[in-house]
């Protein structure tokens, strides 16, 4: 996020757009929901009527997939009437000139059958986010699971520039990550193309930098795989080891059984967990590691706060802190490493290492936490990215990009579009939530989210069993009839095994990002005969 | 210009809009309150915050009345702690506050103990003993608990929803429940029901709450100031005596909220979320609130794990599995280059994980094969 969760209830107007956020992340929605009822206006762009559309000033529903050819239309009328931020645009960006050439083709009247809304809602809107200003806009997993996650993205970032709503408080690009610490895993660097602190693979003097401070020679230059290639990886057999840490990919990869097919291929398998799950059943060696609250460290949230974890309990039996244990393995395989506590690779390594977290100390991290970018140890943190204008590489560039239809889109045989996410009560695969008291109770199985209308037209009842089919598999599971869908779309999360979205998803993927389409793919529903 | 008041005697300065109650606490003078939830609009309500204002005729609500210039105020004169007394007294007797308070001395004390205790199904005493604003105040003004007859709730305590316990004999209809619901997190599920003897905080047509709005996110239990709204998996769990409070993050989604363990024997028996903590303050819902008890799951991996020929696993000690698995990586490194192996990180677990894994992955490995699920 550019902006911070507290300025949420001060702001004036939000573009929430493919965020289901009262069930998401429930406490983030509390705040925008008491901005509403101080006055703020709501603006929401989804497919599905969900809960907080109740809040919402103007809801455009959206076609699934389509956000891009609205966004652009948003931009084209903004253009049109003269209504953009000019001195924004003017002073802190450029490729303003090539914006407008690629977004003079999506005029409301074009864009509308594309997504869906009206035109005169277009332009409504268009015309209200020029009105109030600044506008928070906030994302979540509905803009970045498409094949074109990262121009959806870009065109997030393209109209908060146009409008002029970056580096002002109360404005921004704010996506709400999906998982406690996502935004930490990738600041620490476990991705295939940067070091800790977004320091690049390759760059020269990174390599250097790491090289002594590890104090090894020849770190690797090229950059390297994303999951979805590790995982054709292990079944064309350039992967031979695989070490999964934490993760249920057999549940929440897209296509559980071309999932399943990979680990099952894989020549040595580590799982690293607290449970046994779907997919330590492939593993060869499983290690128990100590789970949350056993553990002292930090997590990072959405607006880049780094706050406190710490140990309530020991781990049971011989579990041990996942960061021994890698520590362990690197010793077995011929190095010692020094840091010997969580505080210790804290405050000794990855904050000297990484400019941006260069200030934040354990010392420090006694009550909020600290927002990062905080170079210095007087720094107070950062709630606001790119201030008056000041992006990280100069100015602002705005990046045109065209509308792009999802990889599979219905059909005769597969006439609905499966869009999939989470529940309120359940988290992912369930290896934690599912074994809390009381929240099964609250939620103990999936369904298959439908609208009145299609279950009117095929005769389905609420609470009946329907068979959901795609190209890749089909599962049995009960039917929602729910006013949140519109026809011609059935909604499913990914919490139990049984009825997992999974087994229907398409892994199709982002180019770019390699993110699955698990917002989009075609299937078909049946009534069971009896 | 300057406007200030008197309270006990000093003189203090303020800011228009501020309340007496605002202006008691910013300098660290307390007055009791009840039904007042802090950053919303008072209610006015229960009246314990009452104060005596100098030429007013009756004492007014601290909460509710504004600070005005001049203005000389009592916080504990003979007839603010008379009047508190008496609220105190009736609030008590409306229900089964049965946390043994002074004054007992008649004997249907121990048949109103015996009764209370068979509808708690329990042989303790209230479940909010130790963390309760009415006891509290209840010893602070030294209030005997017989002066009123006690009259028994019409309602019986609701057991039947997951998680959160209604219990309608301990609540004295302070309200803060219903703004927690209303206007902090928003969820619309509770309202005030029915009138006069019969009020009782209710949700959708007065059913459980399981089968309302109702999200559990249990704001309301954190809200409420008796024993009214309780934690199912913490009722008689949990005493703040002998409890350890640690602060922590949430391990579920992005948002990252600060939350309190309370922690006995060695065991978090409940969560509340930090109050004025960025970035949540004091807010939970159903995950973070009540989604802890994983630890404690026997389903827990407690030993390393090998997998035999035939497929099953066994047991194995630290040294054998940690001994296998770096000469097995250190096989396939010498048989197929480093970057035949592949690992992915854990979004979920600390940073100080994920920074040792990818520098297993690229100082010790020497592939930058290293990724997570940044992108779900
Ligand atoms: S349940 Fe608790 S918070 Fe709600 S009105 Fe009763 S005493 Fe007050
Ligand atoms: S309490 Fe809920 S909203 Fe807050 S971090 Fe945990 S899961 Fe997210
Ligand atoms: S706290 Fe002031 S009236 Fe209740």
């Amino acid at each position: 996020m550019t902006n911070s969760f507290n300025e949420f209830d001060k702001a004036k107007m939000f573009l929430v757009i493919g965020s289901n956020m009262t069930e998401a992340h429930p406490v983030a929605a509390t705040f925008v929901k008491n901005a509403v009822l101080n006055g703020a206006e709501l603006i929401l762009v989804d497919p599905r009527k969900h809960r907080l559309a109740d809040f919402a000033t103007l809801h455009a529903q959206i076609r699934v997939g389509s956000d891009i050819a609205f966004l652009n239309s948003l931009m084209h009328v903004l253009i049109a009437e003269d209504l953009y931020d000019k001195k924004f645009v003017n002073s802190c960006t450029i490729g303003f000139k090539e914006l407008t050439e690629t977004v003079q083709a999506y005029s409301p009247e074009m864009a509308t059958g594309i997504c869906g809304v009206e035109p005169e809602l277009i332009r409504t809107i268009a015309r209200r986010l020029a009105a109030v200003k600044p506008c928070m806009l906030c994302y979540t997993l509905g803009i970045t699971e498409h094949t074109c996650g990262r121009n959806n993205v870009v065109s997030t970032a393209n109209l908060q520039m146009l409008l002029g709503n970056m580096g002002v408080e109360c404005g921004g690009v704010n996506p709400l990550r999906g998982q406690n610490n996502v935004q930490g895993a990738c600041d620490m660097g476990a991705l295939p193309n940067v070091f800790p602190g977004y320091q690049k693979v390759g760059d020269l003097t990174a390599m250097a930098k790491f090289e002594k401070a590890w104090n090894v020679d020849r770190l690797p230059g090229k950059n390297g795989l994303m999951i979805p290639q590790m995982m054709d990886g292990l079944v064309s057999g350039a992967v031979k080891g695989f070490y999964i840490f934490g993760e249920n990919l057999a549940n929440t990869e897209p296509d559980i059984r071309k999932v399943e097919h990979e680990l099952a291929s894989a020549e040595f398998l580590v799982c690293q967990d607290i449970f046994q799950n779907e997919t330590t059943r492939f593993a060869h060696v499983i290690l128990p590691a100590a789970a949350w609250s056993e553990n002292d460290g930090t997590f990072t949230n959405s607006e880049r706060r780094v706050s406190r974890v710490r140990t309530a309990s020991p781990p049971p039996g011989e579990a041990k802190p996942n960061w021994w244990i890698f520590k362990q393995i690197a010793k077995r395989m011929g190095q010692e490493w020094e840091s010997d506590s969580a505080r210790e690779i804290w405050d000794n390594e990855l904050s000297e290492l990484a400019p941006s977290l260069h200030g934040i100390k354990y010392a420090r991290l006694e009550g909020n936490g600290l927002q990062w970018p905080c170079p210095t140890e007087d720094h107070e943190g950062t709630c606001f990215l790119h201030k008056d204008g000041a992006f990280t590489c100069g100015l602002g560039q705005f990046l045109p990009v065209e509308w792009t239809p999802p990889a599979e889109v219905p059909d005769a045989d597969y006439p609905f579009v499966l869009s999939t996410g989470r529940r309120l009560t359940h988290y992912h695969t369930r290896t934690q939530t599912g074994r809390c008291e009381g929240l099964n109770d609250l939620l103990g199985e999936e369904t298959a989210d439908i609208s009145l209308a299609d279950a009117g037209t095929m005769g389905i009842q609420q609470g009946e069993l329907i068979r959901v089919k795609s190209r890749r598999g089909e599962v049995l599971v009960k039917a929602n009839v729910t006013r949140e869908v519109p026809s011609g779309m059935v909604w499913m999360a990914f919490h139990f095994r049984e009825a997992c979205a999974n087994w229907l998803t398409n892994p199709a993927f982002d180019p770019i990002t390699l993110t699955a389409e698990y917002k989009a793919c075609a299937v078909a529903i049946e009534k069971i005969e009896n | 210009m300057e406007i200030s008041l008197i309270i006990n005697g000093h003189v203090f300065e303020f800011k228009p809009g501020q309340t007496i109650l605002e202006v008691a606490e910013a300098h660290d003078i307390q007055i009791p309150t009840l039904c007042h939830l802090k950053g919303l609009t008072p209610t006015g309500s229960c009246r314990i915050c009452v104060v005596e204002v100098e030429r007013a005729r009756s004492l007014m609500a601290a909460c509710c009345t504004p600070a005005a210039p001049g203005m000389d105020v009592k916080t504990e004169s003979a007839r603010v702690v008379s009047a508190r007394k008496t609220i105190l007294e009736l609030l008590l007797a409306s229900g089964n506050h049965n946390c043994g308070l002074p004054g007992s001395e008649s004997g249907s004390w121990s048949d109103f103990q015996l009764r209370v205790q068979s509808e708690d199904g329990a042989s303790e005493l209230c479940p909010a003993w130790g963390d309760c604003r009415l006891q509290d105040l209840a010893f602070r003004y030294q209030v005997k608990a017989n002066r009123f007859s006690n009259i028994p709730s019409p309602y019986l305590p609701e057991m039947k929803n997951p998680l959160i316990v209604r219990d309608f004999s301990r609540c004295i209809l302070c309200g803060r429940c219903v703004q927690a619901c209303n206007e902090v997190q928003v969820n619309r599920a509770i309202s005030f029901g029915y009138r006069g003897k019969d009020t009782k905080i209710v949700a959708s047509g007065d059913g459980p709450l399981f089968q309302s709005e109702c999200v559990f996110c249990g704001e309301c239990i954190q809200a409420c100031p008796t024993g009214a709204l309780v934690e199912k998996k913490a009722r008689y769990a949990w005493r703040p005596a002998d409890t350890e409070k640690i602060r922590t993050t949430c391990p579920y989604c992005g948002v990252g909220c600060q939350q309190w363990l309370h922690v006995r024997n060695g065991r978090i028996v409940k969560v509340t979320g930090v109050e004025n903590a960025q970035p949540n303050r004091g807010r939970l819902c159903v995950k973070g609130r009540f989604g802890y008890d994983f630890i404690y799951s026997e389903d827990r991996l407690k030993t390393p794990l090998v997998r035999e020929e035939n497929g099953t696993f066994r047991e194995a000690s630290w040294d054998e599995a940690l001994y296998l698995v770096a000469n097995r990586f250190k096989q396939i490194i010498a048989d197929h280059g480093p970057d035949a192996l592949a690992g992915v990180s854990c979004a979920r677990s600390i940073n100080e994980d994920s920074y040792n894994m990818q520098k297993l992955f690229r100082a010790v490995i020497k592939t930058n094969n290293i990724d997570h699920c940044a992108r779900t």
